[in-house]
Parts: C-alpha cells; structure tokens; sequence
C-alpha cells in the first residue's frame, strides 16, 4: 500500500516537474554555470517531442515488417525523417530555453610561441653537430628517398598501358566483314531504307566486343542525287547507303538521333546529332560538323554490297573513332 | 408493313452505298476552305513558294506557302495530322506542334476520306499494345526513339527541332507518327519495326507515361537538372532556416 | 554517478583537463557559422548509408540477364553493377530509402560545402593565420566533386555512362598526356577493362572517404587550435579575445540539433522525393544513349562549359594538341579552382595586407573582394545555366542554338556588370552606415548641449 502510494507520487512528480528548487547558498556562489530560472512550458513541449520521436521511430520499425503497405518508401522516409526532426526540435528547445547559453570571454591562442620556436630549431640544428659533410648528406639523403619513392610508385604502371597508345588506333572492322543488327542479323543492302536510321555492328562481336567505341555504326540512306561526298570519300557509300561511326568525335557519346525532313524545301537538311552536346553532322557531305562543339567530322566507314546482296565493311574507317586525343589526326585505324 | 420495310431497307441500301461518296464530298468541300492554299488542288503540294493571305485558322500576315504532296499518304497521315492539330498550320516553315483541333469528328472523318481517296495510301493503324511486351518495348524505345524524345518520353531537342513530349499521344497517334515521320523525326516502316514490335512500343509509352516513381515524388523524371532545384529551393532553404534559428543574426558594432 | 564516469575516464586515460578545455571551447555566434557542420552532417549520413549500400552493391561489370522483379527490364542484358542497384531499388526492404537518401546527402554535401566555401570568402576567413585550413578546404570539395561523380558513375546506367564517356574524353583532351593518362586509369580505352569497376569502387567507397576523412579531421583541428573568427559585434570585440558560446552547455544541444535536423531533411528527401530513378534509364551501353541526360548540379557547369565552346581543335600539323573538350571539361574548372587556391595569396600581394586576422569582415567592409568574388560566382553560374538550355528549350520552347549564341556573350560580360553592381552596393551600404552613424552622434551631441 505504502509502495503504491510512493509509486504513484512519483510519477506524479516525474511528470509535473518539481516546483521547489533546493537552496544551497553556498554551492550558488562557486557555480561554474549561472544559475537561471525552469521553464516548464518548455520542458513540456520538449518531453512530447522526445514522445513524438519515439512514436515515429517505433512507427518506422512497424512500416518496415509491415512490407505490404503501399508507396513502402515514402513511408519509411516520412516516419524516421519526423523522428529525426522531432528530435532535432527538442534539442533546438533544449538549446534556446532550458540550458543557459552563456557568452564567455577569453584571449585568442598566441600568435606565435617565439621562444618554442627557437627551441625546437635550436634542438634540430644541434642534434646535427656530428656531422661534417652536411650537404653531401642532404644529397645522399635526397637521392635515396626521391628513388625509393620513385620504386615505390612504379608498380602502380601496371594499372593500364600508359606508353601504348595502338590500343586506341584499332577498331574491329576488317575489309568483308559483313554488318549485322543487334539480333546478329545481317544487313541486306535492300533492308536499310531512306528517312531511317539503322544500328550496325561487325559480324561475329560478342556482346562484350560490342562495348568497343570502334564497334558500333549508324546506317542511312540518302538519294544519289543528294550526296555530295568529298573527293576523299568517294565510293564509301554503297548505293547511296553510308555507314558512320556511331561515337561522336566530341566526348564519346553514342549519335542516337537523325534529323531527316520529311518535305526538303522548309525543314533541315539530314544530319546526324548526338545528344550530349548536340553536335550536328551532315550526313551529305562526309559528316562534317554544322553546329556543336564537335572538332572533328564523323569517321566513315566504306561499304560494298556483296553478291547475295548484304552489306560489308570495304576496309576500315576514314580517321581516328571516338573522342579526340594527340593522336587522333596522325594516324588511321589499321585496314 | 411489308412496303415499309422494303422502302426502308432500299433507302438503307442507298444511304449506305451514298454514304462514301458524301464523306469525301464533304472532306473535298472541307479541303477546298482550309488546306487548298498550301497543299494545292487534289492534294499535290507545291515547292514554289506562293503568296497566301490571312486565313482564320493562320497567322493574319502574308506567308510565303510551300506544301508536301497528299498523293498516296493515305488514312493514316489525314488522320495523324489532323486529330493531333498539327494541321492546319498556323504558320508556314515553323514546325508542326500538337495544337488546337479546328475540326469535329465528322469534319475529321470526311477530311480522312478525302485525303486516302488522293492516291492508293496506308490506312488508320490499329495498334494492340496489349500484345506487345513492356521490356522489348523499353529496349526497342531507347534505340530507336530516345535519343530525341528521352527514354521516358518527356520530350528533347534536336538541332533546329523540338521532339515532343508524348503523354497526350494516344496509341494510334504514335504509331501514326511512327510509319510516318512527321517533320524531322524518322520514318519507320513496317520492315525496319514490325507491328508487333510497335505494339511494344506503344504499351511502353504508354506505360511511361506514369512511369513506376516508387521512390516518391517523380519531378519530371528527367533527372538531375529538377534534382538540383530540389536540393537548393527546398532542402538547401529549409537547411539554413534551421541554421537562422539555432544561431544569431548579426548586430554589428 | 556522473562523478564516477569522469573518474573512470581521468583514471585510465589521463584526459580531463584536456576534456574540460574542449567542454569550455568558445564557438563565436553567427548562423552562417554552421554551414560547414552542415556539410560534415551531410557527410556523416553519407558514410553510415554508404556502408549500408556497399552490403549490397556488386563492383562488376560482367553482364548479366536481369530475371529480378521490376518487369520493364526483364530479359535485358546489363552489367551485375546495374542489376545489384536495380535490385537495391526494388527488393531490398528499405534499399530505396537508403539509396535516396546516399544520392540526397551527396548533393546537399557538395550545395553546403559551397555555401561554406561563400560565407569564409566573402568574410575574409582564410586570410593569415587561416590560409591552410582553407587550402584543405577547397581541396575536400574537389575531393567531394571527384567522390560524387564516381558514385552515381558506379551505378552503370544509361545516364552516368554517358557522363563516364565524358568524362573519359575530358581526361583524353589533356594536351600531350590526355590518351596515356586515361588508358592506364582505364586500362586500355574506354569503355575500359574488367578491372575499372573495382577500381572506382575502391576509390569511392575507401581511399576518397578515408582521404576526405583524414582531411577534415585536420581541418577543424586546426579551427579548434587557432580557434574561430568572429564578427565585431560589439565595441570591445577585438582581435586578440574571442568571444562565444562554450560546446558545453550551450554550443552541444545547438550543434546536436543541427545534426539531427539535417539527417530528418536528408531522410524525408530520401523518401518523399525520388532521385535518380535508374530502373527507369535501363542500362548503359556504349552505342545507346538519350536525350536529356545531364550530370548532377554539381557538375552541371562543366557541361555548360563544354556545350558553349564553338567547335574546333587546337592542331599542329598532324598533332592534336587540344581537342575541343578540354576548354569546358578541364580548363574552366581549372581556371576556377586556381582562383579559389591562389586568391588569399592574390589578395595579399595586392592589398599589401599580411597582418594576423582573427575578425571578420563583412562583405560590404571589403568591396573589391565581394565584386570580385560575386563577378566569378556570376561567370560560374551562368555557365552553368547555359548547360541546361535544352531542357530550357523543351520547358519554355527558346531555340536551344540561340540560347547559346546568347550564352556565349552573356556568360562574359554579365559578371563585370554584377561586379561593379556589387561594389556599388558595398560602398552604398557603408556610406549609409557612416551617415546614420554620424547622424547618431550629432544628435547625441544636440541633446547634450540642450542639457
């Protein structure tokens, strides 16, 4: 009985707060933290919010078995997100009403500590003392750590070909290899049709191969009667269908977009663009670059229709495929 | 009552037999008022440029008109063209953009009649996008159309073009647009993609246009330029609201 | 029972007064002196869901079928890199929210880390004895930019694959070293070897936090030992007492607050609004693509920098000497991140001033520095609003090839035009101070006479 009552008085406390504060005169005077009045208001309000956090942590753990419940995600962020900022309400009440927030004074740190200064270079200066020949031994000492570190950041060469730059000069194109789909299907000359464009990749690339920047063309086909290939070009197209490589010169993104007019007179000429940076090349001309940020024309690659009528690479590409480096004009791509 | 029936069922016979005659009668009247200008007698076009005047359904100032033929195009490009507004254009030489539809229903279908009565053409598709496969739709969608129209169909550029967002295309508008290639946009036969692999296509935009955003609030879907507004105007904003009340303002001496 | 802690702790670790002077430290008041705790929250929730993510994130780019649960992608042939995020998104029971709130938390990193970098700028903050706390600092946000970029870049879906071949191409523009550098990061040319994906992983999930880490811990212990700036407040606020908040009582809740609060906005973004939804780009391949495909903000100027360049290559007989996208891609950001380095000596060697600093100036104290730093934070914004033209076409229907005309003047002339509208600005501001301040003391006077 006695328990009970004590218990309940308890809680009765807990909950409401003490209203009479204890003196202690003389702990008052050597107090490191002023003293400042309670306010219980606030300590209430920050008691429902340590109850609110609670509630939405526990209602994150219940979301989280509960996996049948609809738009799952947004859910779990609501509840532990609220839990979060109740939290981060209570402390900001804590902070602002029921601790003192005290502004106290005190000396920045020295500028400098002169006389440890001129210890510590004294103690290292002197610790020197024995030795005669200090600049050789600042040399010797020099050479082995500037080798040693060279050693020991040698290995890391094997990262990748850092002096071989053939790996950037091949494409898996060869003369008579015939263009296939993306279903491994050969391309008949008669497949590939005007205001269309195709993807096409060398016969016989596994999927892997197929991620090589030298690997993927773009097919069209344009009337004879609009060609006007440069004189270098000459004979790459195959009935007017023409072959470009698929990776724009700028920064290596794939061309997945042909601009092709319906009604010539009042709409743009036909042009491959890329979409990363909408370099714009004339599919006409040699892919020469109209607009964009593109340095370079879109690489060619020559075609021949066999007899059985499907398409074949007649060699290798016109120049260097992919986005420009220091090589990219010196040489071609290996026939 | 047999009379009746008799008169009634020959008046139903030459209803019937009258009833095509009068639709590309009326789509011919209808051409005549809003498509003669440009697109010419029986549908021909013209690549010399002529002088036409303001008409209700253009721009009120002189255009230079130069039109496409209509010969051959069929049911299917009336049809796309009309129902989307694309046509009548409002102004010669700018792109076609999906607007106002001038016309109602009949006046649509008798244009339709008219136009595929021009020449020998394809007719309205019937897509069936429930056939198609929503994972062959997504991959046939990225290689042949996302790169103008973004892989969730929310719509690009190309160099001189604006490609569409397509949320209000419906299923036959898009495969219209498909077998078509309306101004820039690629034509693609039923050789290069099958109907079957259109009707993937079209239960893929259709799909994307409420697209799966279970991780909230989609913003577009088009990526990071809505993600950074997000993280400045609301997360940066709420944040260093938080900063203004923990710490002070300034109060300066 | 708090007595008996501290006696455990000052027993086995000798540490107390050391505690007591950290419990006593000062923190000068201002609200834009947490902007940097901002950013070291941001990167506390990023390392915790990180660790969550690398559970589950497989570093290969082998290629698989995907046979997973989120049907539009069923059958399609991706890397195990792009399945495991797939499979984060979709069958890890808070996997999603995790993800979001790693993608938000990176992107509030970096916005927080920039406003940091703003408010010690515009204040003066790095001047002596500071310069080498903001020296790593701007080093931790190129850090933060590299670590972001080859995070979303691990994913291996259709829009950060495109950025990697980007980013590849910037690397290969480097003059004469470009192709080298990049097949020995890579191993061979792009899209590189089996042997890139663990590599970057490593980068992004160990060596770049533990740099970062390392870094920051430097970072505000050297804030701790020189102690903090502060704004003159008061008329006794001088250069040799600092004056503020102890961490504790008064500083700990307030920064505790911060950090919680930050961590709910991070994790009720993470849930409420979708980032990089990846199932719905699919997986990358070199020879796909697609439009509107955009880095995050971050490096949003760099695209703008690399769509605004006209279209040449800087050649010499048959040698490339600079391909096109070194110009936007590696030397703007160049030339803005050596005017961040550079700028405390640049403005030493100007002004002449090499004096200690413990207090700050506001921004309209020191004209010349605002304008200039206002003309700069201009040429980078505007840059970076050109980079997102063609979505500007899409939304507003501009022509994307005029913006960009327009772009090319603009991003050139408006910072000097902002400049100057800056300095006007500070001196009128200080002006009017210095006529209210005067204004205050003749009156002052007035009322004694009057007396």
């Amino acid at each position: 009985m006695r328990r009970a009552l004590d218990a309940i008085v308890s809680a009765v406390v807990l909950a409401l707060g003490r209203r009479r504060r204890r003196r202690r005169p003389s702990k008052d005077a050597e107090r490191i933290v002023p003293k400042l009045p309670s306010d219980l208001g606030a300590e209430s309000l920050v008691l429902a919010l340590l109850f609110l956090t609670a509630v939405f942590a526990v209602g994150f753990i219940v979301v989280y078995a509960v996996d049948s419940l609809p738009d799952h995600t947004q859910l779990l962020g609501a509840t532990i997100g609220l839990s979060l900022l109740c939290l981060a309400a209570a402390l900001i009440i804590v902070a602002h009403r029921l601790i003192v927030t005290e502004e106290l004074v005190e000396p920045y740190p020295p500028r400098e500590h002169p006389y440890e200064q001129e210890l510590v270079a004294k103690l290292v200066e002197e610790s020197g003392d024995r030795i005669t020949r200090k600049r050789f031994f600042k040399l010797g000492l020099g050479a082995a750590g500037g080798t040693l570190g060279l050693a020991a950041i040698t290995p890391a060469l094997s990262f990748g070909p850092l002096f071989q730059t053939k790996y950037f000069r091949g494409t898996p194109w060869r003369k008579g290899v015939r263009l296939v789909d993306e279903d491994f299907r050969p391309y008949r000359a008669s497949d590939i049709e005007e205001k269309d464009f195709y993807t096409a990749f060398p016969e016989g690339l596994s999927l892997d191969a197929r991620e090589e920047l030298g690997a993927p063309v773009v097919l069209v086909r344009l009337p004879l009667d609009q060609l006007r290939l440069p004189p270098r070009l000459h004979g790459y197209d195959a009935a007017g269908i023409l072959a470009y490589s698929k990776i724009c010169t700028h920064a290596g993104c794939a061309i997945s977009l042909y601009r092709t007019p319906l009604f010539q007179p009042d709409e743009p000429r036909p042009a491959l663009v890329c979409p990363c940076h909408y370099s714009t090349f004339d599919v006409a001309d040699g892919g020469s670059v109209v607009f964009g940020p593109a340095g370079r024309p879109l690489p060619m690659l020559p075609l021949t229709i066999d007899g059985k009528g499907f398409l074949r690479a007649a060699g290798n590409f016109d120049g260097e495929v992919g986005p420009g480096w220091w090589g990219t004009r010196i040489w071609k791509p290996n026939p | 009552m047999k009379l009746a029936a008799l008169v009634g069922a020959s008046l139903l016979l030459v209803g019937v037999a009258a009833k095509p005659g009068g639709l590309v009668r009326q789509g011919d009247a209808l051409y005549g008022q809003y498509c003669l200008s440009c697109h010419r007698a029986n549908g021909e076009g013209t690549t010399t440029p002529r002088t036409i005047g303001a008409a209700e359904q253009r721009n009120q100032q002189q255009q230079q008109a130069v039109a496409p033929s209509l010969r051959g195009v069929g049911a299917l490009a009336a049809d796309f063209y009309l129902r989307t507004g694309y046509m009548p254009l409002h102004k010669v030489g700018l792109q076609p953009r999906r607007s106002r539809v001038l016309f109602t229903e009949g006046q649509i279908r008798a244009l339709v009649a008219y136009v595929a009565s021009l020449g020998k053409g394809p007719p309205v598709p019937t897509p069936h996008p429930q056939k198609g496969n929503l994972s062959q739709g997504l991959q046939l969608f990225t290689e042949h159309c996302a790169g103008c129209h973004q892989v969730v169909a929310q719509g690009g550029v190309v160099t001189g073009a604006l490609p569409p967002p397509l949320e209000d295309a419906t299923d036959v508008q898009i495969a219209e647009a498909v077998r078509i290639g309306p101004y820039v946009m690629p034509r693609f036969s039923k050789r290069a993609i099958s109907d079957r692999q259109l009707d993937s296509i079209v239960r893929y935009v259709d799909w994307a246009k409420h697209p799966d955003n279970r991780g909230g609030w989609g913003i577009g879907e088009i990526g990071p330029v809505p993600e950074g507004l997000v993280t400045w105007f609301i997360a940066v904003v709420v944040l260093v609201g938080l900063c203004m009340a923990i710490g002070k303002k300034l109060k300066h001496a | 029972m708090i007595r008996r802690a501290v006696r455990f702790l000052d027993t086995r670790t000798a540490s107390t007064p050391l505690l007591r002077k950290t419990l006593r430290y000062l923190f000068p008041d201002h609200w834009s002196f947490l902007l940097g705790e901002v950013a070291l929250y941001a990167f506390m929730v990023l390392v915790a869901t990180g660790i969550y993510l690398t559970f589950f994130f497989v570093d290969s780019t082998h290629q698989v079928v995907y046979h997973g649960s989120y049907a539009p992608l069923r059958g399609q042939h991706m890397s195990e890199a792009y399945a495991s995020v797939v499979n984060i998104s979709t069958s890890v029971k808070a996997g999603l929210l995790i993800r979001q709130t790693h993608h938000w938390a990176a992107n509030v990193f970096v916005a927080a880390i920039v406003l940091h970098l703003f408010r010690i700028f515009f204040t003066g903050a790095y001047r002596k004895p500071r310069g080498l706390i903001y020296f790593i600092g701007v080093t931790m946000l190129m850090l933060a930019l590299l670590e972001a970029y080859m995070g979303y870049s691990m994913v291996d879906d259709l829009l950060s694959g495109m950025g990697l071949a980007i980013g590849y191409s910037v690397g290969l523009s480097l003059p004469f070293v470009g192709a080298n550098l990049m097949a020995w990061l890579f191993h061979g040319p792009f899209p590189g070897q089996a042997a890139l994906w663990p590599r970057m992983y490593i980068a992004h999930v160990l060596l770049f936090p533990i740099l970062i880490g390392v870094l920051l811990t430097a970072h505000l212990l050297l804030v701790a030992l020189r102690h903090h700036t502060q704004f003159r407040t008061t008329s006794s606020t001088s250069e040799h007492a600092v004056r503020g908040v102890p961490t504790w009582p008064g500083q700990a809740p307030r920064s505790l607050g911060l950090l919680f609060g930050t961590a709910g906005v991070l994790f009720l973004l993470g849930g409420l609004v979708q980032i990089n939804p990846i199932w719905l780009w699919g997986p990358y391949h070199t020879y796909l693509s697609t439009n509107g495909a955009q880095p995050d903000w971050y490096l949003g100027w760099l695209i703008g920098g690399l769509r605004l360049m006209p279209g040449f290559d800087v050649v010499i007989g048959k040698y490339t000497l600079v391909p096109n996208p070194f110009w936007g891609g590696a030397a703007f950001p160049l030339v803005v991140f050596g005017f961040l380095y550079l700028w405390p000596w640049i403005e030493r060697k100007v002004t002449g001033d090499t004096a200690y600093h413990n207090l700050l100036e506001r921004p309209r104290d020191n004209p010349l520095r605002t304008a200039i730093g206002v003309g700069m934070a201009a040429w980078v914004l505007l840059v970076f609003i050109a980079g997102s033209s063609d979505r500007v076409d899409v939304w507003l229907d501009v022509s994307y090839a005029k913006q960009i005309d327009v772009y090319r003047v603009l991003v050139f002339v408006l910072p000097l035009v902002v400049a100057a509208i800056a300095y006007r600005v500070c001196e009128e501001l200080r002006e009017g101070e210095r006529v209210a301040h005067d204004q205050h003391e003749a009156e002052a006077e007035a009322r004694l006479a009057r007396t």
